[in-house]
């Protein structure tokens, strides 16, 4: 029938009705009354023993269906054993009665209430009937042509394609899936991340050190050793290698004094600055450290030339879990240093990265870092949700840190960052960070997730 | 970042107007404010233990406004609307001054050397014919919780004592004794109580167990005496119950010790400043004085103003703006940072006040005018920095190699789970996991990874060091080496190494196990590396 359907011999309507038949038992039970009557009906006046009972064919079930409807009632002291007598006159067989009333076609009169209580009790089954009906169709005919399915080389050659018919396509159907492979999201979204940054020529920073001192990650960035962020409920701290060595000696002292002495135009944090604390190893908590690192190269030149940097790379963050966090991520970092950049420069530049993420409404709201003055939040306007959302972070480097290092007093470094999973999440309709990274990741997420294209 | 709630009609009412949610939220945000959650105390209970508890709190509307970490004088409603309308023009910044007792001496607390041992520093303070409200109470109360918190770092570094000068007489004695020695009866109960005992009853104490390490360990615990022997306060677990301050107190003694003297002071500064404002002479503080174990005495608070001079030109150089000298000076007041042309060229003096002790470079003082100025009126302008753009290559890739010998591993000493015990070695455990987490996917599975892994290694600075790995997983009904084996081949040939022995790469049964699962452990070995 489908096929004859699908060429239009014929037009088909699919219909379906239900109705309530009787179970096999179901119908033993209306010709012969329920379990339970029938128990009633084989006791006599004197009663009769329960052993005798239970011998009948109706006799298990039957009895303890009379005893609950209180039709019998067992005498178990009774000289001989335990016997049964009835306890009132007459009965009347409900369940009888309903099976016929559904036998008859009457099932209507029952509620559904008891319709599903013989359910139950396997005496009724609801059964759907599905019926096509068939009238003629616009291609009509009482012959039956074979239609052809594929074109094959013989048919061109010899020409007879001429005289076939072909079955039509089935484009409601999908194709064949071809055999590829599937880049995670985040790599993705990583990789236009990365184009990004090129096209505006920054260069990548080499970022493949998880593992850092506190001294880059902290205190080279003029992060008090008192700061909270370099708690343990922060931070994940190295049992084994527990401490860094080989600090270039002299910067060091220069960043102790700072800490806690000041100088360079500032009054410092007047505090007593610990080596040991500094020689701490860390999980990294940012990729700012490599670029403390990499600023620290650049001012060991012989001539300052003006740079810009980036990375995209995983940091580790001793934070309270939930579906938008884990223990680590990875931090999107540009930076520029060059001779008198101002903060108009940065919201300039910020505004040049958004744009290709084709985000052109920014707004800026005064922050606080530990390592920058000043400090801007960026928000960008989301149309969906009518309100404006953080974006990222940005601000100046202070001069605490960037005057140790040697760099000259009028270089200026402006740096901002963003977290690779939120724009991933929010790309591809993402709720809960574990479908996307980890192990419990959504494998059917990443096979069916789109090109990234991060203008739209 | 600390978020301060404020019962918002108590913020309009001290504002002097009220305002939309729109309007305060965006009086926030060019503040550097952010008014984070419009709720009640019934909301907030409702939320966290169940409507049925919330039904006796109160519905008034408080406003959560997050404030940034530095800001020590936006902790409080009184500082929060100082600062508000200050930055509004609304009002002038008031002048807090210390000053000498009306009659008599000075307060004095007399530090002992017992103290050097556990907690060595404290400064003190006398806020005279102060007036309390309940909200004025419970705003005083709060402040303290806050700094606690905040810069005190969880009491650690510094601890607030507020007392009732009309309850206890000084000379003070600050020091330190045996707990088994000290014994008094703590705020709000009924009896006395030895330390020792003091230190098993709050340990089950949902707020103060959190501060019982800091001196649970040590020989001498820090106490405070009057000159009767009533106790004030044992640092940082608890104040006696003798002094404690209510709604009628009129004069306050205020004592904060501490093991970081600087942050001792600018607590001690923050908590006059805000509440001297309540005073019968408005923004005076009553000089204490403190005397240390060598002799040595300070009067404190000290409420220093520091000056510091700038040019316009430094700041309008560094924000990108061009303002008159006049219109820099003025932006700064607004800022609570008072500030007056001297006449020199383009030079300005600006006056940080003892509430700004985030102040401590010009670049701070150049934020605040930026912010007074506003970020989003600063016109941008694009970099003219020329750089040419670099990538980082893909560097030496080492194929399968020491899979006999488990590698030294970095251990984390504080780990969240089991899961983060040591830094991963190699990629395959989580290859693995993916793949069991992933089994009701379609087979096969072929999953791939290219990430690091983080190896010891003592030539480093850090002792250790990352290690780029490429790990292929195969999952099937059939264990299919062959994928494998092709997909290895291929890499190669991508990579320009020939399959042969000698100058190339070429695999070999590794010895010892099998691998897990029945399948054939193999080492792939190349002898060029770097490439």
């Amino acid at each position: 029938m489908t096929s004859c359907w699908s060429v239009q011999l014929i037009s088909a309507e699919l219909r379906s009705s239900k109705h309530w038949e009787l179970s096999g038992e179901g119908t033993e039970i209306a010709e012969q009354g329920s379990h339970e009557a029938r128990v009633f009906g084989s006791i006599p006046p004197q009663g009769l023993t329960q052993s005798d009972l239970m011998k009948l064919s109706f006799g298990k079930i039957g009895f303890s269906k009379a005893m609950s409807s209180k039709w019998i009632r067992v005498d178990k002291a009774h000289e001989g054993g335990p016997r049964v007598f009835r306890t009132v006159e007459s009965i009347e067989d409900q369940v009888r009665e309903k099976l016929l009333l559904v036998q008859r076609g009457n099932s209507s009169q029952l509620e559904e209430k008891e319709k599903n209580e013989l359910k139950k009790r396997k005496l009724l089954s609801e059964v759907t009937v599905k019926s096509y009906w068939i009238t003629k169709g616009s291609s009509f005919s009482t012959t039956i042509t074979k239609q052809e399915t594929e074109l094959t080389p013989e048919m061109i050659a010899s020409g007879s394609w001429k005289e076939k018919k072909f079955k039509p396509y089935n484009f409601q159907a999908m194709g064949v899936a071809p055999d590829c492979g599937h880049m995670h999201p985040l790599m993705k979204v990583r990789t236009q991340f990365r184009q990004i940054f090129l096209e505006m020529g920054f260069t990548e920073m080499p970022t493949n050190n998880f593992i850092e001192s506190s001294f880059w990650n902290f205190d080279s960035l003029f992060q008090p050793q008192q700061h909270p962020a370099r708690d343990q409920h922060d931070t994940f701290f190295l049992s084994d290698p527990a401490l860094a060595h080989d600090f270039p000696q002299d910067y060091l002292e220069r960043v102790k004094k700072v800490h806690s002495e000041g100088g360079y135009g500032s009054q410092g944090y007047k505090y007593a600055w610990k080596v040991e604390e500094a020689q701490k190893n860390i999980l990294r908590t940012h990729t700012t450290a490599v670029s403390a690192r990499m600023l620290y190269k650049l001012a060991q030149q012989e001539k300052f030339t003006p740079v810009k940097y980036f990375s995209i790379d995983r940091v580790f963050r001793n934070e309270t879990l939930d579906a938008t966090h884990l223990a680590e991520f990875h931090q999107i970092e540009g930076v520029v240093a060059d001779r008198g950049l101002t903060l108009g420069d940065l919201m300039g530049i910020l505004h040049a990265f958004f744009t290709k993420l084709g985000i052109t409404k920014l707004r800026f709201k005064p922050a606080y870092n530990p390592y920058t003055e000043p400090s801007m939040e960026v928000f960008s306007y989301h149309e969906g949700l009518k309100k404006w959302v953080e974006v990222g972070n940005s601000g100046v480097f202070r001069p605490e840190m960037l005057l140790p290092m040697g760099l000259p007093e009028d270089v200026s470094v402006i740096a901002w960052g963003l977290s690779l999973e939120r724009p991933t999440m929010i790309k591809y309709g993402i709720n809960n960070i574990r479908e996307l990274v980890g192990h419990k990741v959504n494998l059917q997420m990443v096979y069916d997730s789109p090109v990234c294209r991060l203008e739209s | 970042m600390p978020t301060v709630g404020v019962k918002r009609d108590l913020l309009f009412t001290a504002l002097g107007r009220t305002y939309t949610d729109e309007e305060f939220d965006e009086l926030c945000f060019e503040y550097g404010l952010e008014l984070d959650e419009i709720t009640s105390e019934k909301e907030i209970i409702s939320r966290e233990q169940g409507g049925s508890k919330a039904s006796g709190a109160s519905d008034v509307i408080l406003y959560k406004i997050d404030v940034p970490a530095n800001r020590y004088d936006l902790l409080c409603l009184e500082g929060l609307v100082r600062g508000l309308q200050v930055f509004m023009n609304k009002m002038e910044a008031p002048r807090y001054r210390r000053v000498r007792p009306v009659s008599g001496e000075p307060q004095r607390l007399v530090i002992t050397k017992e103290t050097a041992a556990v907690r060595p520093h404290a400064v003190a303070a006398v806020l005279r014919n102060i007036t309390f409200t309940q909200e004025r109470y419970d705003s005083f109360i709060e402040l303290q919780d806050k700094l606690h918190q905040n810069v005190c770092r969880k009491r650690s570094l510094v601890a607030i004592g507020t007392h009732d000068l009309d309850t206890i007489s000084g000379p003070f004695t600050y020091t330190a004794k045996p707990p088994g020695e000290i014994s008094f009866k703590p705020l709000n109960q009924t009896k006395e109580y030895t330390a020792t005992q003091l230190m098993s009853l709050y340990k089950t104490d949902s707020h103060l167990k959190h501060f019982l390490h800091i001196i649970e360990d040590k020989p001498v615990y820090p106490v405070i005496y009057d000159s009767n022997g009533v106790v004030l306060s044992m640092p940082p677990i608890i104040n006696g119950d003798h002094s404690k301050i209510s709604l009628e107190t009129k004069n306050v003694f205020i004592e904060c010790t501490a093991t970081d003297v600087t942050k001792a002071k600018i607590v001690l500064d923050m908590m006059v400043t805000m509440f001297s404002e309540y005073c019968a002479q408005p923004f005076t503080v009553e000089e204490a004085e403190v005397v240390y174990p060598d002799g040595k005495t300070c009067k404190y608070p000290e409420l220093a103003y520091r000056k510091e001079k700038l040019s316009s030109e430094f700041i309008n150089r560094k924000v990108g703006i061009n303002e008159s000298t006049e219109t820099l000076a003025r932006l700064l007041t607004k800022m609570c940072l008072r500030s007056e042309v001297t006449g020199a060229g383009d030079e300005i003096e600006v006056e940080i006040p003892p509430t700004r002790s985030d102040v401590i470079h010009a670049c701070d003082i150049m934020e605040d005018a930026a912010m007074a100025f506003g970020f989003n009126n600063i016109p941008y302008t694009t970099p003219l920095t020329y750089t040419v753009a670099h990538q980082v290559g893909v560097s030496s890739c080492t194929v399968g190699r020491a899979l006999t010998l488990a590698p030294p591993a970095v251990h984390i000493a504080n780990p969240k789970t089991a899961e983060f015990q040591v830094a991963r070695t190699t990629l395959l455990p989580g290859l693995l996991k993916t793949v069991a987490a992933n089994r009701k996917m379609p087979l096969p599975l072929k999953l791939f990874e290219i990430s690091d892994v983080v190896l010891k290694d003592e030539t480093k600075d850090v002792g250790a060091r990352n290690s780029r790995r490429f790990c292929a997983v195969y999952y099937n009904k059939s264990p299919g080496f062959e994928v494998i084996h092709g997909l290895l081949d291929r890499t190669m040939q991508l990579l320009e190494e020939k399959s042969a022995r000698g100058d190339g790469y070429h695999i070999q049964a590794a010895e010892g196990k099998k691998g897990g699962g029945g399948g054939w452990h193999f080492r792939a070995c190349r002898n060029s590396l770097n490439r």
